[in-house]
């Protein structure tokens, strides 16, 4: 730890993942993250690392696939368009057990959208998004402290898992700066190739091969309930959340990444005019924290579930809250950020038929 | 302590300049600070205008919605400005590209020829620079030297000649807001 | 005692999933005796395609991946640039390559991956049941061109090769055939100079195999290998299309 940087955050995003490891980045321009394979094109060299700009977001996350097998830290960065058309890659990547780190600055959707910042991706994210059953861990880091922190967790529980990790963030956290205390360069010299890399076979005793095809149902079966058995643990210990006055709470405001920021604010106002008011601030949205949000539905008189979407974490709030209390929501579409003022009007409107 | 500033004008003014500068100076500070950039669709020539934050706590939500302060250089920012402004705010105004009055009455408000100042001063880029020093005066979300040394890290290299008049530009606004209090 | 056949090491002891007259098992015999005789094998990783080959990884013994349909040149460059001390080749057919992975394959050729493609063409989708190709002949029918391929509908058959040899980047471009015992004498020595490329570091190479599909064709696999000789080669031409300096 040392001193503080002013800095972008798509610039943060790529100075923490050089400094957590990352020796390789794959990938393809697209507004509003351009930032990022920018920085590492000026950087990556210097360290002797690999910087491709491939020729589609396909070919980018199948450059991550390859790097992933060979166990190197690999990390591509991209905005919604572009990580449609990586959905193929990541299921692949899913059922190969390999390691990798994707970063999902978001902008307003369907189809082309706009730049501006959203959140519409969380049910791509968080419940699939390309074919079979399988998860990545997402985090959503909600300042660019705290993303230049999450970026060497996500490399390390990659590592750990051999899961692809998701950073999800916005448009304006990409846009945004902020001084920023960066973490010391993590030595790549102590990195080994893993045992089960495929680099040749060396003076291994035996061959690696990786693949996600199991042509017999029973043998899917089972690379499947591997799967699920990697998934039960990452839900038991990697769960990560953020309260903020909610120990004596009547109300929780719900909400990730940037709306998490504002809601604060919210929180804020609401404790000035004596309402009761907290957060709850999901840090990984997968695993989601479904058992705290299930313990304080008792404390609580309402849920108020705010995000830059229609309402897509709001379903993972009301599967935890399962009808005990009301989730109440408002949402904000295509790339619009509500004021902490328009937020705590919609949550006053709930709590006077509360009263 | 916290105080938040909208800079806005024309892209190419050096808005976001000022705001990174003002930014830095927090920073150097051991203020918590945000910047926010917002631009328009062009690359060039277009609207832009940035959000700052100075603060002695952390700070929640970046977005300023409703300014206290702005500091405005152009027309079409103070037509976007103006009605979101709380009351008592102050509106650092460009008065060279602002060819009318400011409508509200409950806005303190200082208007400033910085494009004639600026020439005078010998370099016409430098009127960001002149309304920033306004700014900082009144407000004091940092000190003026904070900002002098902030600049060195903008204006590095073949760029270092233009610190003299850029220090200058601040210092005048800090004149003129010296002026505006003394008035008040 | 002389021995005067044997298997490559690298072939697995595993019988193949192919059909009966299928080349595939001479395209895998090439690679591996070359891995063995140019010691490559403890190097190399391949990666396999999606298509009937999709399996090949139980056949030939080195460490390998298998790429999503046409994505094996975008793998092999994650694999090749951070491991460049690996041999790395991926195998595809021409459903894989030349239809969905034409622009990984165009990609990795304008930036002059050091890779190796070995490329079976057949000139139709063998293992989804005979659908067209953009290899496949002009008036052939298939079980989605039923009246014949007509060039008014779906234009005419592709030439990889000599596209890929326009690009300043790639090292070696080759189309072998293996309809007979000459050509695949001959395709052996091609795809040896594509692995020197790759070995020696100069950049992209490709040898295209003409081969046969004896059961999606519906013929013997004696007669597929004669309509290679009188149909397929007049329009894929054997020969070498790019050579660069350096390569031997």
């Amino acid at each position: 730890m040392g001193e503080k940087t002013l800095m972008k955050g798509a610039e943060v995003i790529a100075e923490a993942a050089m400094r957590a490891g990352c020796m390789a980045f794959f990938g393809y321009p697209i507004t509003p993250q351009n930032e990022v394979p920018e920085y590492f094109s000026r950087q990556m060299p210097k360290l002797g690392r690999v910087f491709l700009q491939a020729g589609s977001e396909v070919a980018a996350i199948n450059m991550v696939y390859g790097a992933a097998c060979t166990g190197t830290r690999v990390i591509t960065t991209s905005s919604s368009p572009g990580i449609s058309l990586m959905q193929e890659g990541f299921s692949y990547i899913a059922n190969s057990d390999v390691p990798c780190v994707v970063v999902n600055a978001m902008r307003g959707g369907p189809g082309l959208g706009d730049i501006a910042p959203a959140q519409a991706d969380y049910f791509q994210a968080v419940k699939g998004g390309g074919h079979g059953d399988y998860h990545s861990i997402v985090i959503a880091p909600y300042t660019l402290q705290e993303e230049a922190d999450l970026m060497f967790d996500a490399f390390d529980l990659a590592d750990k898992y051999r899961i692809m990790v998701v950073v999800l963030v916005d448009g304006l956290m990409g846009q945004m700066m902020e001084p920023v205390e960066f973490k010391e360069w993590v030595d790549v010299k102590k990195f080994k190739t893993p045992d089960w890399a495929t680099v040749g076979q060396r003076d291994r005793d035996h061959r690696n091969i990786i693949t996600s095809l199991e042509i017999l149902a029973e043998g899917l079966e089972k690379m499947n309930f591997h799967l699920q058995e990697k998934y039960k643990i990452i839900e038991k210990n990697e769960v990560r959340f953020e309260e903020y006055k909610m120990d004596d709470a009547e109300y929780a405001i719900t909400a990730f990444g940037t709306i998490a920021r504002i809601a604060k604010t919210v929180v804020n106002m609401a404790r000035d005019e004596g309402i009761k008011l907290g957060l709850i601030r999901p840090i990984t949205l997968w695993p989601f924290p479904t058992k705290l949000i299930e313990k304080r539905a008792e404390q609580l008189k309402f849920f108020f579930d705010s995000e830059l979407n229609a309402g897509q974490m709001l379903e993972d709030v009301k599967l935890a809250v399962n009808g005990r209390k009301p989730v109440y929501f408002y949402g904000k579409l295509g790339g619009i950020v509500p004021s902490a003022e328009d937020i705590y009007a919609e949550f006053k409107k709930h709590i006077k038929g509360d009263r | 302590m916290e105080k938040k500033v909208i800079i806005a004008g024309f892209g190419g003014q050096g808005v976001m300049l000022a705001g990174e500068l003002l930014a830095e100076a927090g920073k150097e500070d051991n203020k918590y600070v945000t910047f926010l950039p917002s631009y328009g669709p062009e690359m060039r020539g277009g609207t832009a205008n940035c959000d700052v934050i100075i603060s002695d706590e952390p700070i929640a939500s970046p977005i300023i919605s409703y300014p206290e302060a702005a500091v405005i250089l152009n027309l079409p920012s103070l037509d976007k400005f103006e009605p979101a402004m709380k009351k008592d705010g102050l509106l650092v105004l460009n008065k060279s590209l602002i060819p009318r009055e400011v409508k509200r009455n409950d806005l303190r408000v200082v208007e400033v020829d910085a494009q004639t100042i600026a020439k005078e001063l010998g370099n016409e880029k430098i009127v960001n620079m002149i309304l920033l020093g306004v700014y900082i005066t009144i407000e004091k979300p940092v000190s003026l030297d904070s900002v002098k040394n902030a600049m060195k890290l903008f204006l590095k290299g073949n760029k270092e000649k233009f610190i003299p008049v850029n220090e200058k530009a601040l210092e005048k606004g800090a004149e003129i807001a010296e002026e505006f209090l003394g008035r008040k | 005692m002389k021995t005067v056949y044997k298997k490559p090491e690298p072939i697995t002891n595993r019988p193949t999933t192919y059909c009966p007259g299928c080349p595939h098992g001479i395209a895998h015999r090439l690679v591996a005796e070359l891995l063995e005789e140019m010691n490559l094998t403890s190097e190399t990783v391949i990666v396999w395609p999606v298509g009937c080959s999709v399996f090949g990884y139980y056949f030939i013994g080195t460490d390998a991946v298998e790429a999503a349909h046409g994505r094996a040149c975008a793998m092999a460059t994650g694999m090749k640039r951070t491991h460049p001390e690996s041999f790395v080749i991926t195998y595809q057919g021409d459903g894989d390559l030349a239809s969905i992975g034409i622009a990984e394959t165009v990609h990795a050729a304008v930036r002059g991956e050091k890779i190796t493609v070995v490329y079976v063409n057949n000139g139709n989708y063998g293992m989804t049941g005979g659908q067209m190709a953009p290899t496949t002949l002009i008036g052939q029918k298939t079980t989605t061109s039923p009246y014949g391929r007509d060039p008014k509908l779906t234009g005419f058959p592709m030439h990889v090769p000599e596209m890929l040899a326009t690009l300043e980047a790639t090292a070696y471009i080759a189309r072998a055939s293996l309809d007979s015992p000459q050509h695949i004498i001959q395709a052996k020595k091609f795809l040896k100079k594509a692995f020197n490329a790759q070995v020696n570091g100069i950049g992209f190479s490709l040898v295209e195999m003409i081969s046969s599909c004896p059961t999606n064709w519906k013929m013997t696999p004696v007669a597929a290998m004669e309509r290679i000789r009188n149909e397929v080669l007049p329009v894929f031409p054997i020969g070498e299309f790019k050579v660069a300096e350096g390569v031997e």
